[in-house]
């Protein structure tokens, strides 16, 4: 079977082993695609998606719109600031207005967790979750997970650390599920306040000490602080975080291992990653970018393929 | 389920062979053809010529495998997509001649689809088509092989099984099978 489990992408958790194999095989003719000099297929020529982005967004915004540019997918672009919701519109009256004009699917990042599941409940369209609050992020995670595979071959047994603000990071949450689905042994690492009560929970190792979690891992996935989400101050500077959870070459080189090392972006470039780490031989951040278009038109193509 | 014997072994050799001298009168020592085989099933029968083509002729012949799954016009008529397969073109299309080389013609729809893939990679100088199998009278398109293998009057509940050993199958045989 080619087809997805689910009629919507709204996270990782409820995707299985299968759907996450079928979305890599696919990206991997897209990333193929993509390399070619017309860069682009007509498989979705007549369909149209709605990128709603309730929340900022640049790079996932971005890399969307290629991906369903490259399949020929007629785009429009919604985002909150310029729209009716500042005048009081309802997420489902918004979107169902989208969808009048004959929509197909739709691209929905939104600061509430769980609102792509409130919609994929009343409407018809395919959701994808572009990132609900701090809940989840598939596509980042599915692009993590993919370019993992591409630098190490696989992820059964592997070790991956994710570092930083666990705390309010979907991008963690998405990691892990979709980290421990494919056989990989995960790690958490952050300051205490950063890390969520009951994580230990979701079966991943926690760990205070970055030089400790540099030590275990294979992969280090380091995430950003995300100050626009705290509402109150969970560690005393960002010169100490930068002292304390910072990552520079000097650490990376000391290890005496080949370590990979990711950010999902954008980076704090001084703060949780020093200049010198980021554009060190260990990272695979470019990687991740590139990779995370594929992924995209992979998803995409298979969510709109699947009519029966 | 009811099966008769197109081509056996022997047979199918001999035709691949008679293929083969085809394509050397009109290509002479291939210094600017290519060999592309179709996914999924093309690109065995696109070794196997390509193969008893460097042999005959001593010379590197360049060939390519094609899957032209995002090409084609069935997505959403189909309950799920389409299975793609790699695409490989280690060669500059730009000014070549290209034969395609796919295993039964039907419907034409899978060569429309490669051509479009094709050019994605480079506008060819010229583009011939061989299949082993060609089912008349079922085209849905304006589509015709160069080279044809056997040509094979079939009804739409028919249809063809192509065996091969590089394939798992014991023999290398190829069947017309009446679905029921």
């Amino acid at each position: 079977m080619s087809k997805l489990s689910q009629k919507h992408l709204l996270g990782i958790k409820n995707i299985t082993k299968a759907d996450i194999e079928l979305i890599f095989e696919t990206a991997q003719n897209f990333k193929d695609v993509i390399n070619r000099p017309i860069k682009k297929v007509p498989s979705l020529r007549d369909i149209t998606i709605a990128n709603v982005f309730f929340e900022n967004s640049t790079r996932t915004r971005l890399s969307f719109e290629l991906a369903e540019k490259r399949l020929s997918a007629d785009v429009i672009n919604f985002s909150s600031s310029s729209s009716s919701v500042k005048k009081g519109e309802t997420l489902l009256d918004t979107v169902n207005n989208i969808l009048a004009m004959k929509v197909d699917m739709v691209v929905m990042r939104h600061s509430s967790v769980g609102a792509p599941h409130f919609l994929a409940k009343h409407i018809d369209a395919n959701i994808i979750n572009a990132g609900d609050g701090t809940h989840e992020h598939p596509t980042q995670a599915l692009l993590d997970t993919y370019s993992i595979k591409e630098k190490l071959g696989s992820l059964q047994g592997k070790k991956v650390a994710i570092i930083g603000d666990i705390l309010h990071s979907r991008v963690a949450l998405s990691n892990i599920f979709a980290l421990q689905k494919l056989g990989a042994k995960v790690m958490v690492c952050g300051p205490p306040t950063l890390l969520p009560k009951y994580i230990s929970s979701l079966d991943v190792k926690v760990e205070l000490d970055v030089q400790k979690a540099l030590h275990w891992c294979d992969v280090a996935n380091v995430l950003r602080i995300q100050l626009e989400r705290q509402q109150i101050k969970y560690f005393p500077s960002l010169r100490e975080y930068s002292i304390y959870y910072g990552i520079n070459k000097k650490m990376l080189d000391q290890l005496k291992k080949e370590i990979v090392l990711m950010h999902p972006g954008p980076i704090n470039r001084g703060v949780e990653l020093s200049s010198d780490a980021a554009d060190s031989h260990h990272s695979i951040i470019l990687d991740q970018v590139e990779n995370g278009v594929a992924i995209r038109m992979a998803v995409l193509y298979l969510l709109a393929g699947a009519t029966g | 389920m009811q099966k008769k014997l197109l081509l056996d072994s022997d047979l199918l050799d001999i035709t691949l062979d008679r293929l083969c001298q085809q394509l050397i009168e009109n290509h002479d020592l291939f210094q600017d053809t290519a060999i592309l085989g179709l996914q999924p099933r093309g690109i065995y029968l696109a070794e196997w010529i390509h193969q008893k083509l460097c042999k005959q002729l001593k010379t590197q012949i360049p060939l390519g495998y094609l899957d032209a799954t995002f090409h084609r016009d069935d997505f959403r008529r189909r309950d799920t997509p389409a299975k793609a397969y790699e695409t490989k073109v280690p060669f500059i299309i730009e000014g070549k001649k290209v034969i395609l080389v796919d295993d039964v013609l039907y419907t034409g729809r899978t060569v429309r689809a490669s051509l479009d893939a094709m050019i994605a990679f480079g506008r060819p100088r010229k583009v011939e088509l061989l299949v082993l199998v060609d089912r008349k009278q079922t085209r849905d398109l304006p589509i015709e092989a160069d080279y044809v293998g056997k040509y094979v009057d079939t009804i739409d509940s028919q249809r063809i099984l192509v065996e091969l050993e590089v394939q798992g199958a014991k023999q290398n045989r190829i069947w017309l099978i009446n679905k029921d």
